[in-house]
């Protein structure tokens, strides 16, 4: 079996992530920051770690900014949601996924005004095209770091730098790209990040999280949900101070137990070697798909350029086939359709049918991307010959 | 712990942990705990220092932007 999913959701996992969410679950099993006892101390210790982790991941300086949600989607939907007000203007790419997407055209039904800037048919996006959408009333820039159907990287850095010399808030969504690329949120001039748990940060599914940089003022981003945190507890009304003010409810201590251990083994590993591994796999992998005569492959075809995730389609064949087929016959797990993200692939120009993906982890081998292309080279001869 | 031992108290419980891994680092000798009868707090959560430098750990708070309470010596 070939696991070519990891965009969606990475399947193997450092040892270490099952080892810290056995323990979790054998040895502490308590509630953070609810009791004074010594198993909800611990668990309160484990949550803390997981911050710490994040925190030097990301250059965060302080950890307790970072607020833990269920997932990417929750922590996007808190940060638009939070920050926008109707009459406030918000710029986002033609290349975002519907977690994005999904909450802006929500909001401009209640009166926010939305640009989008266009990104190539390559997917990529020029900063300038950011830059002549800002008016009076940008409130925020908001973009994925990568795209989850061509993996093409944006340039966060220099919008990050557009943003603040118009005074304007900066969220990114790194769920393509925490744990698999580099990102400082002071280099980057990110104020708020995004990032996804279970994919490239290894962490069990139910786990994500914001990032609230200094230069936002918690007093303009409402939670959003209200409720228990363990402090202030003669109040009835929501604390306001981080992380609290937007982690009411008992959080998914068993699942960040094993996100902690996730980034624990990526700080180990180091970033600059995950990055030039997966950059050589998908190296061979785009050029593997693009000398197979019938198929097409979308995005920059550059590794330096983008992140592991590669689409392709074969000429005479449905996506949907492709994928059927990849499992069916050579048991190679890959993703299919429009991957949540229709701006994107009609910026790539796939629209409605969408691409098959293939996207690399740190545990794919080279071996397992030369046995996809001889499977991939293989089912295009058949269908040509229709079999 | 020895009787010379001051108590910190926290608005919430990151706190109070932040404020443990911190002091274990810069070498404190510490132990967080249930807030004692006498003393009342948000989280109910304390941090006791042993053989403390008042001076040194209000440093300590101040310069990793630890939000606290107080600072209670043991009586």
């Amino acid at each position: 079996m070939i696991y070519l999913d990891n965009a969606a959701t990475s399947f193997q996992k450092p040892k270490e992530v099952e080892t810290a969410m056995v323990k979790f679950l054998r040895e502490v099993g308590a509630n953070p920051g609810r009791s004074g006892h010594r198993l909800s101390i611990e668990a309160a210790r484990i949550l803390y770690a997981a911050r710490e982790s994040t925190a030097e991941l990301f250059n965060v300086k302080d950890p307790l900014r970072i607020v833990f949600c269920l997932n990417a989607t929750e922590a996007i939907n808190l940060a638009l949601c939070g920050i926008l007000r109707p009459n406030d203007h918000v710029i986002t790419s033609s290349m975002e996924h519907n977690s994005v997407m999904r909450p802006l055209r929500r909001l401009e039904q209640q009166g926010v005004e939305l640009s989008i800037a266009q990104c190539s048919p390559e997917g990529f996006l020029d900063p300038e095209n950011i830059k002549k959408l800002i008016k009076k009333n940008t409130a925020l820039i908001v973009m994925n770091h990568a795209s989850n159907v061509t993996g093409s990287i944006l340039p966060v850095s220099q919008v990050g730098k557009i943003a603040r010399e118009h005074n304007i808030l900066f969220l990114v969504d790194s769920a393509q790209t925490g744990g698999c690329y580099p990102i400082d949120i002071n280099r980057d001039f990110i104020d708020l990040l995004v990032f996804s748990g279970h994919k490239n940060l290894f962490g069990p599914q139910g786990t994500g999280g914001l990032i609230i940089g200094d230069r936002v003022d918690t007093k303009k981003l409402s939670p959003l949900k209200t409720g228990g945190t363990g402090s202030r507890s003669e109040h009835e009304v929501q604390p306001d101070f981080l992380p609290d003010i937007y982690e009411s409810g008992t959080l998914n201590t068993i699942g960040l137990a094993g996100l902690g251990a996730g980034i624990r083994f990526i700080l180990e590993q180091g970033i600059n070697t995950i990055r030039a591994h997966e950059m050589k796999l998908t190296h061979s992998l785009i050029n593997g798909l693009k000398d197979i005569p019938e198929t097409i492959v979308y995005g920059g075809h550059d590794p330096e350029k983008q992140t592991g995730a590669v689409s392709f389609n074969i000429n005479g064949i449905s996506p949907s086939e492709i994928s059927t087929r990849l499992d069916e016959e050579y048991e190679i797990m890959c993703r299919v359709g429009l991957h949540c993200s229709p701006a994107a692939h009609k910026t790539i120009g796939t629209f409605p049918d969408g691409a098959v993906r293939l996207s690399i982890s740190y545990f794919n081998t080279p071996e397992e991307i030369s046995l996809t292309i001889k499977s991939i080279s293989e089912l295009a001869d058949k269908i040509k010959n229709n079999l | 712990m020895t009787d010379d031992y001051c108590v910190v108290l926290f608005h919430s419980t990151s706190s109070a942990i932040r404020a443990e891994a911190i002091a274990k680092r810069e070498g404190l000798k510490v132990k967080l705990t249930s807030v004692p009868r006498h003393l009342s707090s948000d989280c109910g959560l304390c941090l006791c220092i042993e053989n403390y430098d008042k001076e040194k750990i209000l440093e300590i708070l101040k310069r990793c932007g630890i939000e606290f309470e107080s600072i209670n010596q043991n009586s």
